[in-house]
């Protein structure tokens, strides 16, 4: 079998001896790891036995289930900006890694996983705890490996931080068997520099700048949409300098939220299925669309077939298979964002759009009247999650990170939160998991610790991962859960009530007592149900020391609009 | 979309896994592979994946760029047939009593350029190197003589581009960034 050593071997006298096990930890801390979520098991005790005399260097923090670390891994990730690390056991606790490899994979984060193996003369022979993870984990993996040498240790580890973190990042997972952390090896580290198969950055192409800026210069009606690609590229900067001064409104994306303050005058809103009515709409009507790190998903574009028609579209992707993988582009600037807009702005021409921006607020101005008002300031007798998301944003001021699960509770957030901050919305966009803002909550936590980190979730999915409690209990990390709690799964309830013919199939629940679930991980909760109620809960909510739970009892059948139904054009997008 | 057939010419590091990487690309836009060869190449370290797909060209182009997505393929090419050299080879097994028997036999292998490839106690191994219809020709032409087995290889093709593949490796080993010219070749 081939390995993957491709290095002269090194000088004896660089070298020192160590048990397999040590090595790979010794490799986390010279990638200047010092934090790894994970949860120990037969095939990977020997790593956990050395990290027991890592207790200094590396902080570990041991999760109930092996979704709760990778997700708590996520959530470190994209609250820090490093690559998240996470350690699972062979077999089921592999396995248990699928969704959040996925999850990661989709939304480009960086993250190493570890698992451990059965020993290698057992591979392939049903032992126990045995399943080919390598082969699992394949599609949803940016890249894996199968460590099965210890020499091959230091390359592999080094090998995946390069690949997790440079160009589009994304997970990569590293399986290692019980007899190479038992075997002793000549250690050493360099760390990898560059890899011949995998060229991560492209160099821009002038004659691709000069033709974007001509079309840019050249528009009446541009309209500029961003994604999380700016936040991963750290272009905020350099995105706000391109919009000033060529005057073009900008939406987000899902995931591009936060990027650009929402206070911003030429931050015209959300753009997609559950987004803004402006953005929507005028995507049908602008002459140049520029896109930047992002990547068309189909819950922006709707139907692909009457998606931004009448523009000439500009895509800055870093991503050389996400352009014109769905929408065709007139110019395709294959490059990382921060540089692109950085050389695009001197060369676009100050202009002034005022009337064509006039347009977005116009739309505003309909949708304030026919959504926003309604929702924020419903008669209900209950609370709305769009009342609650408005009334957080301004105890807030815009200025928490915010954590989102998946559902009404995430399009409210993504709706009614006014980020005024960068790097603050934290949700999973592309795959949709359920359960993942608890845990990701948590790491965003330990990742910012100096950020008010809020995790807003819905009372379906805060039961899908409801045992990391016990990570906030075990580790006092000063995380704020706010649960909107509806009794339904709401989303699911929605489109039910929309295109099955209110046929509730399975989606009420019944739900335990989330402040006697609370009491018995020992953190502080308070349950609101009145509206008068709220500002004093928030205020002992946020102001608490340390971890701290809000249930909020809301309508139960309140809609998320606008909605560009499944499938159908963005400007078709419906307000009631 | 009008579909038709394509050649897919893919170069990576010589390591287990490959085939697996490459074939799920394939399964997730339910592309069915028609053939498939796998070998070594001049360049100790590479191999060559030679895929035949039928799809129409905007498809197989988002399937190419995402072949090249996977860490260790070093490049992934779409050909059309005018664009490269193929061929395959077809084995054709016949009993040694019926090719006795039938003189005429003897005529089609010349007619088609067919080899006899082993002979072997009561049975003949035929060989014929060409396209997917050269050796189907043949096999209709054998067929009423009884075929006691048959197989068709997998396409192998060269590009019609006077490039080296080891200049295209030595541009890769040197080369700063992931521009887009350096994946035609």
């Amino acid at each position: 079998m081939e390995t993957l050593l491709d290095r002269p071997a090194k000088k004896p006298e660089e070298t020192k001896q160590l048990i397999g096990s040590e090595a790979l930890l010794e490799c986390l801390i010279e990638e200047g790891v010092d934090t790894i979520f994970g949860y120990p098991g037969g095939a990977i005790m020997p790593i956990y036995d050395s990290l027991y005399s890592y207790a200094d260097k590396l902080n570990h923090y041991l999760a109930r289930h092996e979704q709760g670390a990778i997700h708590a891994a996520q959530g470190y990730a994209r609250a820090s900006g490093k690559t998240g690390v996470c350690f699972a056991t062979s077999g089921p606790g592999a396995t248990n890694l699928i969704t959040g490899l996925a999850d990661a994979q989709i939304d480009s984060t960086p993250l190493v996983c570890i698992t451990g193996q059965v020993p290698s003369h057992l591979l392939g022979s049903d032992a126990f705890q045995e399943t080919d993870v390598i082969g699992i984990s394949m599609p949803v993996t940016k890249w894996n490996f199968q460590v099965t040498k210890p020499e091959e240790i230091a390359e592999a580890i080094s090998k995946a931080f390069y690949i997790a973190r440079e160009g589009r990042p994304g997970p990569v997972l590293i399986d290692v068997t019980k007899n190479v952390q038992q075997a002793m090896v000549d250690f050493i580290y360099q760390k990898c520099e560059r890899i011949r198969s995998y060229l991560p950055y492209p160099t821009l192409n002038d004659d691709d700048i000069q033709k974007a800026a001509r079309i840019i210069n050249e528009a009446k009606k541009p309209f500029l949409i961003f994604g999380q690609g700016v936040t991963l590229s750290k272009a905020e900067q350099a995105l706000k300098a391109f919009i000033e001064k060529g005057n073009i409104p900008a939406a987000s994306t899902l995931l591009g939220l936060s990027a650009l303050s929402t206070q911003h005058p030429l931050y015209v809103g959300y753009t997609g299925m559950h987004g803004n009515y402006g953005p929507n709409i005028k995507t049908n009507e602008c002459d140049v669309f520029i896109a930047v790190g992002m990547r068309f998903d189909d819950r922006v574009t709707g139907d692909l077939s009457t998606y931004a028609k009448n523009a000439k579209v500009i895509h800055i992707e870093l991503d050389p298979a996400e352009i014109d993988k769905n929408v065709k582009t007139e110019v395709a600037i294959n490059g990382d964002a921060k540089e692109a807009l950085e050389a695009l702005t001197p060369l676009i021409h100050a202009r002034s759009h005022d009337a064509w921006i006039a347009e977005f607020k116009a739309c505003d101005e309909i949708e304030q009247e026919k959504v926003i008002e309604g929702s924020i300031n419903p008669g209900s007798e209950l609370m709305t999650m769009a009342e609650v998301i408005d009334r957080l944003s301004k105890a807030t001021k815009g200025k928490a990170m915010i954590l989102t699960d998946v559902g009404q509770h995430q399009m409210m957030a993504s709706r009614y939160y006014q980020f005024d901050q960068e790097r603050s919305h934290i949700t999973s966009g592309g795959l949709g998991t359920m359960g993942f803002c608890l845990p990701a909550a948590i790491g965003a936590k330990i990742g910012a610790p100096d950020r008010q980190v809020i995790g807003i979730i819905g009372d379906g999915g805060f039961q899908m991962t409801i045992q990391e409690l016990g990570l906030i209990m075990q580790y006092n990390i000063g995380v704020k859960i706010l649960i909107l709690n509806n009794e339904f799964l709401g989303m699911v309830r929605q489109w039910q009530q929309l295109f099955f013919d209110g046929r509730y199939s399975f989606t009420e629940m019944e739900n335990p007592d989330f402040m006697q679930l609370a009491s018995a991980y020992n953190i502080h909760a308070q349950q609101v149900s009145k509206r008068e109620d709220l500002p004093q809960a928030f205020d002992k909510w946020l102001n608490k020391e340390g971890a701290s739970l809000l249930e909020v009892v809301v309508e139960k059948e309140e809609n998320v609009f606008p909605m560009v139904p499944s499938g159908s054009c963005v400007s078709k997008i419906k307000l009631e | 979309m009008e579909t038709k057939e394509y050649t897919i010419s893919v170069l990576t590091e010589d390591k287990p896994g490959l085939l697996n990487q490459l074939t799920i690309i394939f399964n997730r836009r339910k592309i069915n592979i028609n053939s498939l060869n796998v070998s070594r190449t001049e360049i100790n370290g590479v191999s060559r994946y030679t895929l035949v797909v039928e799809g129409s060209k905007s498809d197989l182009e988002k399937v190419v760029n995402q072949i090249r997505k996977v860490i260790d393929v070093l490049g992934a090419f779409l050909y059309e047939p005018n664009e490269i050299y193929f061929q395959e080879i077809a084995l054709y097994k016949l009993s040694l009593a019926s090719f006795k028997e039938n003189a005429s036999i003897e005529s089609i292998l010349r007619d088609y350029g067919a080899n006899i490839m082993a002979i072997e106690d009561d049975q003949i191994i035929l060989e014929k190197t060409g396209t997917q219809e050269n050796t189907h020709a043949l096999y209709q032409a054998l067929e009423p003589y009884g075929i006691l087995e048959f197989v068709r290889s997998g396409r192998v093709a060269l590009s019609k581009s006077r490039r080296k593949t080891e200049s295209f490796i030595q541009e890769l080993e040197t080369s700063k960034s992931n521009n887009l010219s350096i994946k035609e070749f």
